[in-house]
């Protein structure tokens, strides 16, 4: 049993990534990693949403009628977003600004979705619930190093503090513009996946 | 008159593209994007869905969400915005449920031509995204038509591009650990950057 809620837990984040092996969830990760603090909240909120979503649908799993389980889905997930929403705008007014219309975007978020229909339909509720955690965590995993490198190279700062003193204002590092556009995110991402594949030889996609 | 919406047209296809200079509708546009023929088929279903969406969206926030909306009604201090995802959601569904009934009885060739990706519309976040940013910005009810337009045009114009790009792709010899979907990325990112020519347009 326990042997089993951890290969649920740590097989998202390590074999199955969301982002870089089932390429889900992919918009978020790419618009609000310029900096490590909205990463950082909008992991928390997707590990939230995610979670509960799972743990909602798979307590009712038995009694949603196949022909309407994607709306039904929707509705979950979407009341946690609002929930999620509603808290960032009133603990974090500053870092909702910056997210945007990023939060409610969770909705359409396809890891969510995917792991309703994948997983939760099909298990029950506390296998579920894990399944959610892991899949959050693997991909805050990816959120936390993209927004680490961006914002580091990219400004010379991490969670705001200056890590290395940049050249306009009396230092040293030249930093990378290119880091902070959005652009960036893409290589990131394909520079990652090809590092994770190049010692999981068994992820190399054949064409 | 006429050039506000034009310049707005032109700012919701180029400047602001959806998909490369907004990372919205990111999962499908690198899953779906193998073949010309498809990305072709899902972009005109993207552009309908986004055209009929988000005016409609617009109809129901200016109508019945914002605050003091409802003072047709009689009940001038109820604000229901907190209300506005799950309802965009659920408009999204039904509107993309709709459209697929009318087009397997009516239009049953562009129908077949589209396939799965009628339904697929509904979790595509470039749809809601667009909805989002419509009330963001407070767009009135003909700026949203054209906003809605607009960027359909626009995520069709870069998942047709990137289709493209991929199809000419199998003639490269691409390092075995990008094969796939690392180098679909690094496409996508250098469509990005040349995306960003536009960015410097004043309109």
């Amino acid at each position: 049993m326990l042997v089993k809620i951890k290969r649920t837990l740590l097989d998202p984040v390590f074999n199955n990534n969301p982002i870089t092996f089932q390429v889900l969830g992919i918009c978020s990760a790419l618009a609000v990693t310029s900096k490590l603090e909205t990463a950082i909240v909008m992991s928390i909120a997707v590990i939230f949403v995610v979670s509960f979503s799972n743990l909602s649908v798979s307590l009712i799993r038995d009694y949603i009628p196949t022909s309407i389980r994607i709306i039904v889905e929707m509705t979950i997930i979407a009341s946690f977003v609002i929930i999620a929403d509603q808290l960032i705008k009133a603990f974090f007014f500053e870092i909702s600004k910056q997210l945007s219309v990023y939060v409610g975007l969770i909705i359409t978020n396809c890891i969510i979705l995917g792991r309703a229909e994948a997983f939760a339909l099909k298990n029950p509720p506390l296998q579920s619930f894990i399944d959610g955690i892991g899949n959050g965590i693997g991909y805050t995993l990816i959120l936390i190093v993209l927004a680490f490198f961006r914002e580091l190279f990219g400004a010379g700062k991490l969670l705001g503090y200056t890590i290395l003193p940049l050249n306009t204002e009396g230092g040293w590092f030249i930093p990378n513009g290119l880091l902070l556009l959005p652009a960036s995110a893409f290589f990131l991402i394909g520079f990652i996946i090809w590092i994770i594949r190049t010692f999981k030889k068994e992820q190399v996609e054949e064409d | 008159m006429l050039e506000q919406y034009l310049s707005l047209f032109i700012k919701s296809i180029f400047i602001e593209n959806m998909a490369l200079a907004l990372f919205l509708g990111m999962c499908t546009f690198l899953a779906v994007s193998k073949k010309v023929e498809t990305a072709v088929g899902l972009g005109v279903a993207v552009v309908i869905v986004q055209t009929i969406t988000i005016p409609v969206n617009n109809l129901i926030y200016t109508n019945i969400l914002k605050e003091g909306a409802l003072s047709w009604a009689g009940l001038p201090d109820i604000d229901l915005t907190f209300l506005g995802l799950i309802t965009y959601i659920g408009v999204i569904a039904a509107i993309v449920q709709i459209l697929e009934m009318v087009l397997d009885k009516h239009f049953p060739k562009l129908y077949n031509a589209l396939g799965i990706f009628l339904p697929l519309i509904t979790v595509n976040c470039a749809i809601l995204g667009g909805s989002l940013f419509m009330v963001e910005r407070d767009y009135n009810f003909p700026q949203s038509i054209v906003y809605g337009l607009g960027s359909g045009i626009g995520w069709a114009l870069a998942i047709i591009g990137l289709a493209g790009i991929r199809e000419k792709m199998k003639y490269s010899n691409v390092p075995k650990g990008l094969r796939g979907l690392g180098i679909t990325f690094i496409v996508a990112g250098l469509m990005a950057v040349a995306f960003m020519l536009f960015s410097g347009i004043q309109l």
